[in-house]
């Protein structure tokens, strides 16, 4: 951190001035690269002017260039510590546009996998806030657990982060019965063994108490106005979940709870979050029992490549597959706003397509832009060391938040 | 209009809603349709603050989630300004939009909503859209001394200037993007559906006497 002083402090009585300090952009508690510039008083903080957009590649204009299948990677990079979840808006905004079924084994697959990466991404979260706020042993072991879902990653889509998995109509390939099976065994055993020991140093630990209670509380009313989604807006006490009021594939299927907070503070954040992990828990546990045998992907051809093996020794296939590679699919002209509950908040896709076989224009709602934004009102008034538990709680990730 | 099979979020019926939104925001709106399940509601530049108080205030649309600009260039009002709404007690969501060109502003919402503080500066960096009355409208997501708006379709994807670290200087340096090889746009359409190449050579065959 570079400090400069506003005006030189001279000897005697003379009272300092603010402090104006620069935060980032390259502090290990930014999360990336955010650049705050805070205005100090003492170790009050005054103000604060976020400063984002140091990772901004232009995803959006890229994908304008792109034909919608070739596009898909991008989300996976925008909020990279929860890549099915970014997927998972625009597959369903193409779907949306298109009017698509998607086979039930497929919805099945897709909500399994994003409770899955809902649970890899609070492990990320929950352990950088608890060593953003002095420590260290949880973080190593909820990584465990983030370790076993990035294998379960691996194994079903070849890819332990950037799975791009989710396709227009479905998904790429259909997952082993062995690795279901030995999901349902880690959901048993390991999960909650990890995961409950690791919270047993937490949760009722003083020093995190002391750290995360009644720092940044934020009403009902500032919550909504201010665009909040997600653990955030559940933390002032809104019971707003995406999966559960506007629910998308089987998730109106699920029984599950939402974890609601009481007192709209970090500690609350962290712990919607705790509960979160277990009801995502609960939700695969019935995808697993549920889930129907049959196609992985939409059979309409003009959308979904055919298998390799067909493409071998049918011409029509063949066809269909050299053109779906190059040209790629055409999308009615239109225009959808579909935003799914991503383990952040509520994470969208605005898709404008003229027609043709790639996306006119493509506007990615980010979860932390909006929460970011409101570092300034939660931040005034706490202490300079306060500002790394806030910014833990809000679960920022700067692929996402700056595109 | 055709069953819906897709399994993207389901939210409140769009039921009457349409027709209800129309008259309540009178000549406020321009134009109102549904597609693809979408409510889009064209409302006046000028009266924007006022249709979406309106909407926040008496029909419940709470939360502002988002604002994203498009661009049309053939158009005379270039830009479109699109505000999704989200209502948590209703359930529903709607689309509002205005259009503006570059020396049109269009009034902030930050009156509203604080959110809108940020998302109006998007717009703004990435479009050019002037929003009057956003009294901290400096670009968000772009480089430091950025010129230009890069999302308009004439900004090139490429950009006018790449950076390098310099030796010599001990510093970034910014120079005129040099492209190793042409920048090259494949549109991958059929060629029995309409797509126009022009092959070198082919501008003589076009009454090139002259």
């Amino acid at each position: 951190m570079s400090m400069q002083l506003e005006q030189s402090p001279t000897t005697g009585d003379e009272v300092i001035t603010n402090y104006t300090i620069n935060f980032g952009p390259q502090h290990p508690a930014a999360h990336g690269v955010l650049r705050m510039v805070m205005e100090l008083d003492g170790e009050i903080i005054e103000r604060v002017d976020p400063h984002v957009g140091l990772l901004h590649r232009g995803t959006e204009k890229l994908i304008e260039y792109k034909t919608y299948l070739q596009a898909l990677p991008y989300f996976d990079r925008l909020d990279y510590c929860s890549p099915l979840g970014m997927e998972y808006s625009y597959v369903l905004a193409i779907e949306k546009l298109l009017n698509l079924e998607v086979p039930l084994r497929a919805q099945y697959l897709r909500v399994l996998f994003a409770e899955l990466t809902r649970i890899c991404n609070h492990m990320l979260n929950m352990g950088s806030h608890v060593m953003d706020v002095g420590a260290m042993t949880p973080n190593l072991w909820l990584f465990e657990i983030r370790e076993d879902c990035l294998n379960f990653f691996e194994r079903a889509a070849g890819a332990r982060m950037h799975m791009a998995w989710y396709r227009p109509g479905g998904v790429h390939q259909d997952v082993p019965l062995k690795l279901l099976t030995d999901i349902a065994d880690w959901l048993d055993t390991r999960l909650p063994r990890l995961f409950d020991d690791a919270m047993s140093l937490v949760i009722d630990n003083r020093i995190f108490k002391q750290r995360n209670v009644d720092i940044a509380v934020v009403g009902r009313d500032d919550a909504i106005a201010w665009g909040f989604s997600g653990p955030m807006i559940r933390a002032a006490g809104i019971p707003w979940d995406i999966r559960k009021s506007q629910p998308y594939d089987v998730y109106d299927r699920m029984d599950f709870e939402i974890p609601v907070g009481t007192a709209s503070d970090c500690y609350d954040r962290f712990m919607v979050r705790v509960e979160e992990v277990r009801q995502s828990a609960k939700i695969m546990k019935q995808c697993l029992a549920e889930m129907p045998d049959g196609p992985i992907a939409s059979t309409d051809r003009k959308v979904v490549p055919p298998k390799r093996g067909e493409m071998k020794q049918s011409m029509e296939a063949l066809i269909h597959h050299f053109k779906l590679y190059t040209e790629g699919f055409h999308v009615p002209a239109g225009e959808v706003y579909v935003a799914t509950e991503s383990p952040k908040g509520e994470f969208g896709v605005y898709l404008v397509s003229d027609g043709s076989n790639k996306p006119y224009r493509c506007k990615i709602r980010p979860t932390a832009f909006s929460h970011l934004q409101a570092m300034d009102m939660m931040c005034k008034g706490h202490m300079l060391p306060d500002a790394t538990a806030i910014l833990g709680a809000i679960d920022v990730v700067f692929g996402e938040c700056d595109r | 209009m055709s069953a819906v099979v897709h399994s993207a979020p389901r939210y409140a019926s769009n039921e009457g809603v349409l027709d209800a939104l129309s008259v309540a925001l009178g000549d406020l709106a321009v134009s109102a349709r549904e597609e693809h399940g979408e409510i889009v509601i064209t409302v006046r530049r000028e009266k924007v603050e006022d249709a979406l108080r309106l909407l926040r205030d008496e029909h419940e649309y709470q939360q502002l989630m988002e604002i994203a600009g498009v661009d049309y260039p053939q158009r005379a009002e270039r830009f479109d300004v699109v505000y999704m709404l989200l209502s948590l007690t209703r359930n529903h969501r709607i689309m509002v939009k205005v259009t503006a060109a570059e020396n049109t502003p269009v009034p902030t919402v930050t009156t509203l909503w604080p959110v809108a503080g940020w998302l109006e500066r998007e717009v703004f960096d990435l479009y050019g859209v002037i929003f009057a009355g956003n009294e901290d409208l400096r670009r968000i997501l772009t480089d430091y001394g950025f010129e230009g708006h890069p999302f308009r379709k004439d900004f090139p994807l490429t950009g006018y200037v790449e950076l390098r670290y310099s030796e010599e200087d001990k510093r970034v340096v910014y120079e005129p993007v040099r492209l190793a090889q042409d920048f090259r746009s494949f549109d991958f359409m059929s060629p029995w559906e309409g797509a126009e190449y022009v092959l070198p050579g082919d501008e003589k065959a076009e009454g090139g006497e002259g």
